[in-house]
């Protein structure tokens, strides 16, 4: 085992280490522990960077022992591989990790369970580096499950309350119904090829071994792994809910590690979806960006924005993905990491400077109370707004450029795909200056607030500047309207498709070059769109919220419809509540119904059947036994009785029987001899 | 004029015996039943005077019947002080009213 392999290891169990110091000697440790477990992330930190450099340098390791075997067609092995993909992540959790310790010593300060809470987040981190690391799709599962655990345990952090009680509840469960269909996708893929293995899978698939139909269906259910844990239509419905969770939380799960889990994954396995799933991935991602997007405009919570502009770039990944823009999707996800961590922790430090005021209604003004927060929130919506200069720019142009290749490649109905994209862009722009303008910028709303709140303390704004600062575009290109020459897309090099166009009529499979110079070519136009619909979705921010130009109230109340669509979120909450919950609840009660009059029926009956033949039984022992048995007792009774008679205690009588005996048997033996 | 023989000591003998029997199983007194048991013993040893006269059992059976008398000695004396013993437990020497071992 070499020495990278050594060190990922180490990784892997230093945050389990901490989770394990903490919550069993969490209250002895010095300030219960939170330097301890903060200061173990960054060790974490600093070895994640040490391997991403060995990697670049090494390229790619891997490491496989035996786990368990089941007979000898079913060896299950496990093990961890370091490449592009885990390299990079590694570094993405480990730093978001860090910092989010660092933010919540301050932020959590106070709070009853504070050592609990960082053992909490050292589990999340161990469970997310499993899912990065490991190399099976069993033990990413394993991992993918923990990952579900932790988060519920983060989101329901507070369960004295009965909203973060719910919200944890809600994430859990609709988690589990995409976790159902990754299981059964993993069972495809285990049933034909007889492996987990990353590997062995893709061995098996260009083998032949598992194609057509079966492929597809393995890649769309694998993908409904993602669709849960990534929050994609249909089950994104948790992830707003999930806002109710300690907002550093929000920034470590809810933007930058576990909802990238989802998209890691189908980065993970990008080479064996086919082209029908990959059109499936696409379309579902394109539609959850659109629909999040629209939600994000009218919510009023700086939580709940921020939460429906992650589902919205989260869309934009999974849609890149399903187009085949591989490497835009995950340069996306690692620029979306930083800047949105950057925006959550704004909003913590918001929340924490208006002692808990969630409500951007309430808000305004904050520019002059907080300047870090506010520059720190003001450059992160610049970057996720796609305004050049920045590491948002970069990536979201990347993946726009591609949707506009994919178009045109395909033709037709495709268009669907760009102009969403391109609308979302603009949607984006759109509630990230509404949200910073009613949050810093204009007139204090809530004067009493307004006039408590102050700057975070330095373990608040130290994370929010160096995420801050890592949304500029020079980390990841020196070019800053291109990303094509930078260093990113030479790591994450796009990996070649195992089926080259052979299934399916749509082009998303073209040979890496076609796909190369058709997303090249794409690239200016889909620029120069982009920046059009971004800055004209700032400038309606402005001229709505900061010049108001243009009543929002009015516009609201003339197209009131649409705006309580989007206020109440589609109404999806209500839908499932009308739709699936009812028929689950439904169902309940048949089942509830079932159990009562069939199942205890037969219960009771049986219970019956057994009453009576024990009646029987019982008859038959009291009359039937019984007498034999008194019977017997009454003989040896008589017998007793007559011999009693014979043990008179007088020696004499017994001399006489003697006698009588010896001159009984003279008489015998007299006859017999 | 018959000849006394054997057949008239076994006679005796047995009749001597019948008699130690009932006294040995009618009498109540302990002290009678001791002298039944004695008779019982002494018919014995004449049975095996005559055996040693008549018998081919010679003096070895006149040996035996000192013996006998020897060991009636001691069995009187133990039975005497088992009587004894009786008469301090039960404040009577009628065997008809010692039947403790019936419980």
């Amino acid at each position: 085992m070499d020495l990278l392999i050594t060190l990922s290891i180490a990784v892997l169990l230093i945050p389990v280490f901490s989770f394990v110091v903490l919550i069993f000697f969490g209250k002895r440790l010095p300030r219960q522990g939170d330097w301890f477990g903060t200061g173990l992330l960054f060790i974490n930190l600093l070895l994640s960077i040490y391997i991403f450099y060995a990697f670049v340098i090494n390229h790619n390791q891997s490491f496989t022992f035996d786990w368990f075997n089941l007979g000898p067609s079913s060896k299950f092995s496990a093990g961890i591989v370091i490449d592009h993909l885990s390299a990079m992540m590694l570094v993405i959790v480990n730093l978001i990790s860090a910092l989010v310790h660092l933010f919540s010593v301050k932020y959590m300060e106070g709070d009853t369970k504070y050592s609990r809470y960082f053992a909490f987040l050292g589990l999340f981190t161990f469970s997310m580096l499993g899912i990065v690391l490991t190399n099976n799709l069993l033990l990413m599962y394993v991992f993918w499950e923990l990952v579900g655990v932790s988060s519920y345990l983060l989101i329901g952090f507070w369960y004295e309350k009965k909203a973060p009680q719910e919200a944890a509840k809600k994430a859990f469960i609709v988690n589990r119904v995409g976790d159902v269909g990754f299981f059964t996708g993993i069972m495809i893929v285990f049933t034909f090829l007889g492996t987990f293995q990353f590997t062995d899978i893709f061995a098996g698939v260009e083998a032949g071994k598992l194609s057509g139909a079966w492929l597809t269906a393995a890649g769309i259910l694998l993908f409904c792994g993602a669709v849960g844990k990534s929050a994609q239509f249909p089950l994104h419905v948790w992830l707003p809910d999930a806002m109710e969770g300690p907002t550093p939380v929000s920034a470590l799960i809810h933007a930058a590690t576990m909802v990238a889990a989802g998209v890691y994954m189908v980065a993970r396995i990008f080479v064996l979806f086919s082209a029908d799933a990959l059109t499936v991935i696409a379309y579902t991602g394109a539609l959850t960006a659109f629909i999040a997007a629209t939600v994000a405009i009218t919510q009023n919570d700086i939580k709940k924005v921020l939460a429906y502009s992650t589902v919205s770039q989260l869309g934009y990944m999974i849609m890149a993905l399903g187009i085949s823009a591989y490497s835009y999707a995950m340069f996306h996800l690692m620029t979306h990491a930083f800047f949105k961590a950057c925006l959550f922790l704004g909003a913590g430090s918001v929340i924490y400077g208006m002692h808990h005021e969630q409500d951007i209604q309430n808000m305004g003004g904050l520019r002059k109370k907080m300047p870090i927060t506010y520059l720190t929130f003001l450059i992160s919506t610049i970057a996720i707004s796609g305004v050049p200069f920045t590491s948002g720019f970069l990536s979201k142009d990347s993946i726009l450029a591609a949707s506009l290749a994919f178009a045109h490649n395909n033709g037709g109905i495709n268009y669907i795909i760009p102009i969403t994209a391109f609308g979302v862009a603009g949607l984006t722009a759109f509630y990230m200056f509404r949200l910073v303008i009613l949050t810093f910028f204009g007139n204090p709303r809530n004067q009493e607030k307004y006039d408590h709140c102050q700057e975070s303390p330095w373990q608040m704004t130290f994370p929010l500047i160096l995420l801050s600062v890592l949304s500029v575009f020079f980390f990841y290109s020196f070019n800053p309207i291109n990303a094509e020459s930078g260093w990113v897309m030479e790591v994450i090099k796009q990996p070649e498709q195992i089926l080259k166009g052979t299934v399916g009529k749509l082009t998303q499979i073209l040979p890496l070059e076609e796909l190369k110079e058709s997303f090249h070519h794409a690239h200016y136009s889909a620029m120069f769109l982009s920046l059009l619909l971004s800055g004209f979705g700032i400038l309606m921010a402005y001229t709505f919220y900061y010049w108001k130009k243009i009543n929002a109230d009015k516009v609201a109340e003339k197209i009131k419809p649409l705006y309580k669509f989007s206020l109440n979120k589609w109404y999806f909450d209500e839908l499932y509540d009308k739709t699936v919950i009812a028929f689950t609840m439904i169902f309940a009660k048949f089942l509830r119904w079932f159990d009562n009059t069939i199942v205890d029926g037969v219960v009771n009956g049986s219970a019956y059947i057994t009453k009576i033949t024990s009646f029987f039984s019982g008859k038959f022992d009291n009359f039937v036994v019984d007498t034999i048995v008194n019977l017997a007792g009454a003989i040896a009774a008589v017998f007793g009785w007559f011999f009693r008679k014979l043990q008179t205690g007088k020696i004499q009588t017994y001399i006489a029987f003697l006698i009588f005996g010896m001159l009984i048997l003279y008489f015998v033996f007299k006859v017999i001899i | 004029m018959m000849e006394v023989g054997l057949y008239h000591f076994l006679f005796l003998g047995a009749i001597l015996f019948g008699l130690g029997l009932f006294a040995l199983i009618s009498r109540r007194n302990a002290i009678l039943v001791l002298m039944g048991i004695e008779l019982i013993l002494n018919a014995c040893n004449i049975n095996l005077i005559a055996f040693s006269r008549y018998g081919g059992l010679g003096v070895d059976g006149q040996v035996i019947s000192i013996f006998v008398i020897i060991l009636a000695v001691a069995e009187a004396a133990v039975a005497l002080g088992i009587i004894l013993n009786l008469y301090n437990n039960f404040s009577t020497v009628d065997v008809d009213e010692i039947d403790s071992m019936k419980e």
